[in-house]
């Protein structure tokens, strides 16, 4: 694999290094959630993380995104070394990302939901606002027109105006996924996308993924339990086990890989 | 010793003493919050409430006799008997009961699974209803309480430091006897949440409404038993504050310094209301000593609830309260 | 069968995000306004300015500011009335120290003042959530009024301790002091009242409501997805304050025209906002107005019943109606989260399908 990328089996081509996690190291007091990991994010690329429950999947999402801030290591993000800054800092330079346990805006329409999405590319100030003239306007309409190719692109045209509260939760997953994509990420991150889904609606949220990195070129990390789902959609997975890392590479090797194998299926006591 | 040292010291002894009365007000505050995470802003006005009902039941008041010779033109006022303290009390704690009863059942009941914040909007629509209820039942004229607790400066106490420093300490009996009732009462609440089967109950339901529920525990029953014992400590509360400053709508307020005394102890914390209290009353006692009269003086007003601002702005969980950990 | 939205269809982005999108609903606001600036005021006398329409202007504004903090943003204050406090001494402070400046502009600079107090108090918000908050702003309450009792510059030394809004016209005609016209005080605050509640609609529509909303429904989705909350929370507080300050100045200069602090702007008035806000309905323009009215036109209908019809002690009609405020609270908190303005929601639901309902 070269520093250029490389292309998938099914002929797409990934580039450079987009992201690169170095050495990072993550405790909650005395426990240690992560311990030493890196790794690299490509643009173009749907990378998996994947791993048994408390394995520090989640934590390490937690760390791209800029919520816990790890105590050792490095956060590299285009080339350049972030320093350590609040989440909605993180947010601006271009990461968007859905949770687990589905947080979108209960009070508010889908609508407004999927527009909040898009505040780190607005520009008009309170002033403007408060006056709802010229600029303010067209900037509001102009957001609109984009937010409204998303609605349709994700199929979720009649439920524009109705509160999120009142959506099933199938439904609440993908205005979750609306809204990550209103930002335009450069680094789209999915935490378990397709958890307490049934057959027929982690196809659809499969399907959108993967038209997602198709369509828009969107760099995708994902976390995700269903083995299945990660083995087709993945160009690159890394397993953790108790916040280590013991697995790193497409698909194929990982499945193969003797302390992966470990982890999932247990060691056989002699 | 030099005056002022004297002066401050008996300064802080009365603020820790008035910490006291604050604290007997925040152990209701605690109970609710603990066993229901209600902040019950009404706590006060209970304590309000029940030193009318009190005061009502002792002196034999008609209740309701405004709203009836309003009515009827009647001129009612007494049945003509007086109860003795114990039995008046006794009385008081029933209807207390009663009226946890009556929360739970028109109000609580509704609110289960509500956001924190709405049920206490609730609770200050509940102080409101109660304050109303209140002089309604009762009149709203100032009220003496006299159950028979002593008052007036502790002799002893003045004689003993004027032997020693050449200056008697102002101690108010009854304010020793406060103290006194306030150690009683902790100890009691937390016998009775170490060792008896309902205070396991009580703190498994503060720990997990739905886990309590899935073992048997009865949400309905738990929240009347605490609304009760608060409703019982607003009592002795009232009793407190009424003997010392009479029963006047103003207790209620007086009873909203318990705010500023739970922000620093923490919500959920026993020892956190009493220490929170005797922090608090000190410290607006020596402010007032030593910055009021260069700043206009009744700071006490104020300064409970911007020293519990700036210590929040610090420590947001308070002294004793866990330290909150933020996921997604 | 009048009211409805059948062929009334939205074919640009900008027709569909307006403030009333029915028809129906654009007519009746026009309507209204229409009898508010041209029949009002020719009708208007002195009982009913004071005891109804400049109060309910004045407490609408209040309202509209509140429920911008804790209705959008979801940051409970108990400390209104010592910001309509702030408002009404700045307004004075002003008043007496540029008496040739127009007093239009005296009472939005003290909105000004009183939006810069509110940021001071919101500082904590970034710290501090929930009723812990709720109860930090019993500081800014509490200290604010003792600092107008205590400290005689803010009083310009009365004697009294009182402050008294001394007579400014507005083209020619007196708009504060003891000779205003009831009309004048009408429109006066009319005309502000309109002016702030359509910048409040703007704010509230556009993304700066749209990150107020989301602070208030999951403040920590909110900063992840980008929401700065300092300054969003900041901007809450500021702007809610301006429009608390200006109607604490108009309520000190319009409507009482001389005030003591205590009694004014006690702890009381920072309930009564708050209820006003929870019976109209948290997070809702309308509700604003609609709780304002309610809270307005209450004890004046129970003093009508009560004391007039009745013939009750004026003390104990006060008192049933603190019963009965707090069982509304209650009620609606239970029966109706959000409040008259969700009534009025679905009502409008109702009528949009009748005669038809399936």
């Amino acid at each position: 694999m070269s520093a250029e990328g490389y292309t998938t089996a099914d002929g797409r081509k990934i580039g450079g290094v987009l992201m690169e996690m170095k050495n990072i190291t993550l405790r909650f007091g005395g426990v240690k959630a992560i311990t030493d990991i890196s790794f690299d994010i490509r643009e173009g690329e749907i990378r998996a993380i994947i791993g048994p429950n408390g394995a520090g999947k989640s934590s390490m999402l937690n760390v791209i995104s800029g919520f816990y801030v790890p105590q050792e290591g490095e956060v590299w993000f285009r080339g350049q070394k972030r320093a350590p800054m609040r989440p909605y800092e993180v947010a601006r330079q271009g990461i968007a990302r859905t949770f687990q346990n589905i947080a979108l805006f209960e009070g508010m329409t889908v609508l407004d939901n999927i527009m909040t999405g898009r505040l780190t590319l607005m520009e008009s100030g309170l002033a403007a606002q408060s006056l709802w003239w010229g600029k303010a306007q067209r900037e509001e309409v102009a957001h609109r027109e984009k937010v409204e190719k998303i609605i349709d692109f994700l199929e979720i045209q009649p439920i524009r105006k109705t509160p999120v509260g009142r959506l099933p939760y199938g439904l609440k997953k993908r205005v979750e996924l609306a809204r990550a994509l209103a930002a335009e990420p450069k680094l789209l991150l999915l935490d378990e996308p397709m958890a307490g889904m049934n057959v027929e609606e982690k196809e659809d949220m499969c399907r959108f993924i993967l038209d997602v990195n198709d369509e828009f070129g969107t760099t995708i990390a994902l976390i995700e339990h269903d083995m299945g789902v990660v083995m087709d959609l993945s160009d690159r997975v890394v397993v953790m086990d108790y916040g280590k890392k013991i697995g790193d590479g497409p698909p194929d090797e990982v499945r193969s890989n003797p302390d992966v194998i470990r982890a999932y299926l247990g060691v056989e006591h002699a | 010793m030099p005056d002022t040292l004297l002066y401050a010291i008996e300064v802080s002894l009365n603020g820790l003493m008035a910490g006291i009365m604050y604290a007997l007000v925040a152990l209701g505050f605690v109970l609710i919050f603990k066993a229901s995470g209600i902040f019950n802003y009404a706590q006060g006005v209970l304590a309000l409430f029940a030193a009318l009902t009190l005061v009502g039941l002792q002196q034999g008041q008609i209740p309701f006799a405004h709203v009836i010779n309003a009515s009827f033109g009647t001129d009612l006022h007494h049945f003509g008997w007086t109860l003795p303290a114990v039995v008046a009390i006794a009385l008081t704690a029933v209807v207390m009961v009663g009226l946890a009863w009556a929360i739970e059942r028109i109000v609580l009941q509704h609110l289960v699974n509500q956001a924190p914040i709405i049920l206490f909007m609730a609770t200050i629509g509940l102080a409101y209803f109660l304050e109303g209820l209140g002089d309604v039942m009762w009149g709203a004229d100032i009220k003496k309480l006299d159950v028979g607790l002593p008052q007036g400066i502790n002799e002893t106490i003045d004689a003993v430091t004027f032997n020693a420093f050449g200056y008697g300490f102002f101690i108010d009996n009854l304010d020793i006897i406060a103290a006194f009732v306030a150690g009683v009462l902790v100890l009691a609440l937390t016998l009775f949440s170490q060792y008896t089967k309902y205070g396991r109950a009580l703190r498994a339901v503060a720990d997990d409404h739905q886990a309590a529920l899935s073992v048997g525990i009865s949400l309905r029953f738990i929240w009347v038993l605490v609304w009760s014992i608060a409703g019982f400590v607003a009592l002795v509360a009232g009793i407190m504050w009424g003997s010392k400053s009479g029963v006047q709508f103003s207790l209620s307020l007086i009873a909203l310094k318990a705010l500023p005394v739970l922000m620093l102890g923490g919500f959920t914390s026993i020892p956190g209301a009493i220490v929170g209290g005797l922090i608090i009353g000190m410290g607006e006692k020596l402010f007032e000593f030593f910055a009021g009269p260069l700043i206009g003086g009744a700071t006490e007003n104020w300064f409970a609830y911007v020293l519990a601002l700036l210590f929040l702005v610090f420590r947001p969980q308070g002294l004793f309260g866990e330290k909150i950990i933020e996921r997604v | 069968m009048l009211y409805r939205e059948a062929g009334d269809f939205k074919t640009t982005y900008a027709k569909d995000s307006q403030t009333f999108p029915i028809k129906a609903d654009r007519m009746a606001y026009f309507a209204l306004l229409a009898v508010a600036f041209g029949v009002v005021p020719f009708l208007i006398n002195d009982y009913w300015a004071n005891a109804v329409f400049v109060p309910f202007l004045i407490y609408a504004i209040a309202a509209i500011g509140l429920n911008i903090l804790t209705g959008y943003c979801g940051q409970v204050s108990l400390g209104t009335g010592g910001f309509m406090a702030v408002g009404a001494y700045a307004c004075y402070k002003l008043m007496t120290a540029f008496p040739e400046v127009p007093v239009l502009l005296h009472v939005l600079l003290a909105g000004g003042v009183t939006a810069g107090v509110g940021v001071l108090f919101g500082l904590p918000s970034l710290r501090i959530k929930g009723f812990y908050l709720a109860v930090a702003t019993l500081a800014a309450q509490f200290f604010l009024v003792w600092l107008f009792n205590k400290v005689p510059w803010f009083y310009n030394y009365s004697a009294s301790g009182q402050i008294t809004a001394p007579e400014r016209s507005m083209f020619g005609i007196a708009v504060t002091g003891a000779n205003t016209p009831a009309w004048a005080k009408y429109l006066f605050c009319l005309v502000i009242l309109v002016a702030l509640a359509w910048l409040a609609r703007n704010l509230t529509r556009g993304m700066v409501g749209r990150k107020w909303m989301a602070i208030r429904d999951m403040d920590i989705a909110a900063e992840i997805i980008g929401v700065n909350p300092l300054t969003t929370k900041l901007s809450a507080f500021a702007i809610s304050s301006f429009f608390i300050g200006v109607s604490g100045a108009l309520f000190f200069a319009v409507y009482l025209g001389a005030a003591e602090v205590g009694e004014a702007f006690g702890i009381q008035k920072s309930f009564l906002i708050l209820f006003m806000i929870i019976i109209g309905g948290l997070g809702s323009m309308f509700g604003s107005f609609a709780g304002a009215a309610f809270l307005v036109l209450l004890p004046v209908f129970l003093k009508n019943v009560l004391v007039g019809g009745l013939g009750w002690p004026t003390d104990l009609a006060a008192h049933i109606e603190l019963m009965i405020v707090g069982g509304l609270i209650i009620t609606f908190l239970i029966l109706e989260p959000h409040g008259l303005a969700q009534l009025w929601r679905v009502a409008k639901e109702k009528l949009r399908l009748w005669p038809f309902p399936h």
